[in-house]
């Protein structure tokens, strides 16, 4: 018997795009509000997690292309490198700077490269999420 | 008087989550768990958006939505696994 989940699969779709947008939200206000990084990573991890839910492994890797293992590696790569290039410079490991911009549509806006490094994070966190889930739901 | 009326509220939803933490810990079935877990976040949200009137600010606006976006997944989850028996489907079942 064919399952009926056609509720489900609606919310699903709506949701997923308010999940994805609220952490992108999240990660870009990690600079002087809650959030950063390992959230905004966390929730997107969490709206993946619900179209596995919703829709079934095979239907969401053929729609999404992506080894989540090798998400995960890139991820701490791009931490590792944001930070050991601070030591060519003579600065200390992990050392961040910041500047004001004036970029043509934003206006003044405050650049800071502790976000390259929060980029390496987040990649962790959803490719470490996304690889436990995945195969915790698989002896099943 | 306002704050007053506040603080009636966070006491009787903190009796309505003691009552549904019963139900989860009691409950005869496994979807009077579900449903008391679902009204457990449920009231949680309404305690950071009652919390937040009484503090005058909005930083803790972001925790409503976490909780929900998490409260929501965690929900379907058990829901699914109820309904089928697995969390995720290998492949679309017929």
């Amino acid at each position: 018997m064919k399952p009926n989940d056609v509720i489900l699969h609606s919310v699903t779709k709506v949701a997923v795009v308010i999940i994805l947008t609220f952490s992108i939200y999240l990660f870009y206000g990690g600079h002087h509000n809650p959030g950063g990084g390992f959230i905004g990573g966390l929730s997107v991890a969490s709206g993946l997690v619900l179209l596995y839910l919703a829709f079934d492994i095979e239907t969401v890797r053929n729609n999404i292309p992506v080894d989540f293992k090798i998400v995960a590696a890139v991820g701490v790569l791009i931490a590792v490198l944001t930070g050991v290039s601070s030591l060519f410079i003579g600065k200390p490991f992990l050392n961040q700077a910041f500047g004001y911009f004036d970029l043509p549509i934003f206006g003044k806006t405050e650049l800071a490269t502790a976000v390259l490094f929060d980029v390496g994070v987040a990649l962790a966190v959803i490719g470490t999420a996304v690889t436990i889930i995945l195969s915790i739901s698989e002896d099943g | 008087m306002f704050t007053h009326f506040l603080m009636g509220c966070l006491f009787f939803l903190i009796l309505s989550i003691l009552a549904a933490l019963y139900r989860v810990i009691k409950g005869p079935s496994m979807s009077d768990r579900v449903m008391a877990l679902d009204n457990i976040g449920i009231n949680l949200l309404a305690g950071v958006a009652i919390l937040s009137i009484l503090l005058h600010t909005h930083a803790f606006l972001d925790i409503i939505l976490l909780l929900g976006i998490l409260s929501f997944v965690g929900t379907i989850a058990f829901a699914r696994y109820i309904e089928r028996g697995v969390v995720i489907e290998h492949k679309h079942s017929e």
